[in-house]
């Protein structure tokens, strides 16, 4: 098992010191997370990790997942893509079975002194609120720049209703009358999917699936989904090869409540059929190590999203010091600093440019990726997460701009 | 060289505590497209918003030096275009200001000069707005306290550079005691010398690491023990 105190050899140890500190001012607090999946995608994969931590320095962390059926879960991924902006009819049934599941699972769950709800689809939770009181607090993952007005009108009813609203990047502030909180989420540098790896399992890796490291390599590790642009990726692969000799990798899987994955994988394979240098590759959940290995053998690493939550992905590539290309989107602009830690692009042209340049100027890319895992280090590793999550309920307890706690 | 003051012994210095500090970042939900509406909302925002935007990129981009300056000056060069307003704003010195009141009225000032002359207003692109952003911070007592330039020496390569950072900028500005919690020390303790070395240093011009060293370094040339 990690323990916490074995990040002192990457943050160091004033920064894990500083965790159980501030952890004393919440004893006798029961902080619930609730959230809609316990497998897949950045928000579960993220609780897996942080909860046992959150623990071990003394915090009564729970973690509750609300039931729903197919039909829930594939009105909530209609409200999802909605608020990415993309166009989508929701009828009012299906605003009613949300709204009838969400009361469903509060009937049956218990309530901690903290309730942390994750996302859009357990939302509607905090109708409970006057009757279990305490402190809720509604956490967005997602990319909310330009969300559809009908179903952020219906939201916006539920979310006003929180103590405050937690947002990845500040472009998701809007006028609310609660605070609204910046919390990047993060990567866990000890964890099967970031730690080291000796050279050996990487080449291991890389044989396993056919990919020739003897060559440039080019991937894009990420979830088979329509925002994540993966048509996109081998339309800028395909330029950039005109002119350097690359292979394309494509890794990833889907999430439980993703009824969309199945068909992008599809449309995704039928482009891959035409080039022996695409290596599409199918990850189950259980593939970190997998995942680890492809990011570090790769020469350059990209995340092509239209939209984005965040894109952890990036952070992960970033830590592993690798070079990466990612759209100006969602968080991405936090994780890289253009031409300093990374490229940012906005077209399929602009990526195939990058691909090119990084594949012939080795020393540039390197420092990119040096630079990258510094910030990584500095800003978006699991240690500053759960100090950031720590403040916010402490925040829930403390006014004024300026807190002193006692020791 | 500073000495101790005369009849006094190291074993008479009063305890330094190291304090942290950690701050919680918060979305104020409002934005600026040109120059004209950040000077309007640079005038309207609480003061903490303008120490947050003057002084978060010591924190995110600690390990780059030359270290990126303001937000706002960043903003203006990188998503404005702007390399002359840019420039002026990256200028401004802020270690000569006692209090956030006076920074955002040089911000202004410049502001200003730059607006009445523009021949053009520059929009930024959509989603590159200027985002304005402020903080809640909790400072605490760490295990760490010094009764000795040794023992100071010593605590201050292992606290975090959050506390680093507590007693070098929010002591300043924030609590507005007009001078560093070390200089203050130092000079309560007999260390006078010592205090002034500290204080004229500039340390918007290091990385918190780089400034860690820099004060040792003159505590180690000031430490006779």
């Amino acid at each position: 098992m990690i323990r916490i105190e074995d990040y002192a050899g990457v943050v160091g140890r004033g920064m894990v010191e500083e965790l159980f500190l501030l952890a004393r001012h919440l004893r006798g607090k029961t902080i619930q997370n609730i959230n809609s999946t316990s497998v897949g995608g950045g928000v579960a994969e993220i609780l897996t990790r942080m909860i046992p931590l959150l623990k071990q320095i003394g915090v009564d962390a729970r973690w509750d997942v609300i039931k729903g059926n197919e039909r829930f879960f594939v009105v909530t991924k209609k409200f999802h893509n909605a608020l990415h902006g993309v166009p989508v009819e929701i009828s009012d049934d299906e605003f009613d079975l949300f709204l009838d599941v969400n009361r469903q699972n509060a009937a049956d769950m218990n309530f901690g002194d903290m309730v942390f709800v994750h996302d859009p689809q357990p939302i509607g939770l905090i109708e409970k609120r006057g009757i279990v009181g305490g402190q809720w607090v509604w956490r967005c993952h997602i990319d909310f720049s330009h969300p559809d007005r009908k179903v952020w009108e219906f939201l916006e009813g539920y979310v006003t209703r929180y103590d405050a609203a937690v947002f990845s990047a500040p472009a998701f502030a809007r006028p609310l009358p609660i605070n609204q909180v910046l919390i990047s989420p993060s990567i866990d540098p000890l964890s099967e999917k970031n730690r080291d790896l000796p050279e050996k399992s990487v080449s291991e890796v890389f044989e396993r699936f056919g990919i020739d490291r003897s060559r440039p390599v080019v991937s894009q590790i990420s979830r088979f989904d329509y925002l994540k642009d993966p048509v996109g990726v081998i339309k800028a692969y395909r330029i950039a090869r005109r002119r350097v000799d690359c292979q394309l990798v494509l890794a990833g899987g889907g999430a439980t409540d993703d009824p969309e994955g199945p068909a992008i994988m599809e449309q995704v394979q039928t482009e891959a059929a035409k080039d022996k240098d695409i290596h599409v590759v199918f990850l189950p959940p259980s593939s970190d190590f997998e995942i680890n290995a492809l990011q570090r053998g790769s020469t350059v690493v990209l995340q092509k999203s239209l939209r984005e939550g965040f894109g952890l992905t990036v952070a992960e590539a970033l830590w592993k010091g690798r070079p990466v290309i990612a759209s100006a989107v969602g968080g991405i602009p936090l994780q890289i600093a253009h031409k300093y830690s990374g490229i940012l692009t906005h077209s399929i042209e602009g990526t195939a440019h990058w691909i090119k340049q990084l594949i012939n100027e080795p020393a540039y890319a390197r420092k990119l990726g040096e630079n990258g895992r510094e910030h990584i280090k500095n800003n978006f590793l699991i240690t500053r997460h759960i100090k950031d999550y720590l403040l916010l309920f402490l925040s829930t307890l403390r006014k004024g701009e300026i807190v002193y706690l006692d020791q | 060289m500073a000495r101790l003051a005369a009849g006094r012994k190291e074993a008479d210095m009063n305890a330094f505590l190291f304090t942290t500090k950690l701050d919680l970042t918060y979305l104020l939900g409002r934005k600026a497209k040109n120059a004209e509406e950040l000077r309007t909302l640079i005038a309207e925002v609480p003061a903490m918003s303008v120490y947050y935007h003057t002084h978060h990129f010591l924190y995110q981009h600690n390990y780059l030096s030359p270290e990126p300056p303001n937000d706002f000056a960043f903003w203006a060069t990188n998503v404005l275009n702007d390399d002359a307003l840019g420039e002026q704003l990256a200028s401004i010195d802020i270690i000569q200001f006692v209090s956030i009141d006076e920074i955002r009225a040089r911000f202004l000032e410049i502001l200003d000069g730059h607006n009445s002359s523009a021949e053009r207003v520059v929009e930024a692109p959509r989603g590159e707005e200027f985002h304005f952003m402020s903080c809640q911070t909790f400072a605490f007592p760490t295990s760490y306290s010094a009764s000795s330039l040794r023992e100071f020496r010593e605590q201050l390569e292992r606290v975090s550079v959050n506390s680093l950072y507590f007693h070098m900028f929010d002591a300043r500005l924030r609590l507005k005691a007009g001078m560093n919690d070390f200089s203050l020390w130092f000079q309560d303790n007999g260390y006078p010398s010592l205090a002034e070395a500290v204080r004229k240093l500039d340390p918007y011009t290091y990385t918190l690491e780089g400034l860690r060293r820099a004060i040792i370094k003159l505590v180690e040339s000031h430490d006779k023990n």
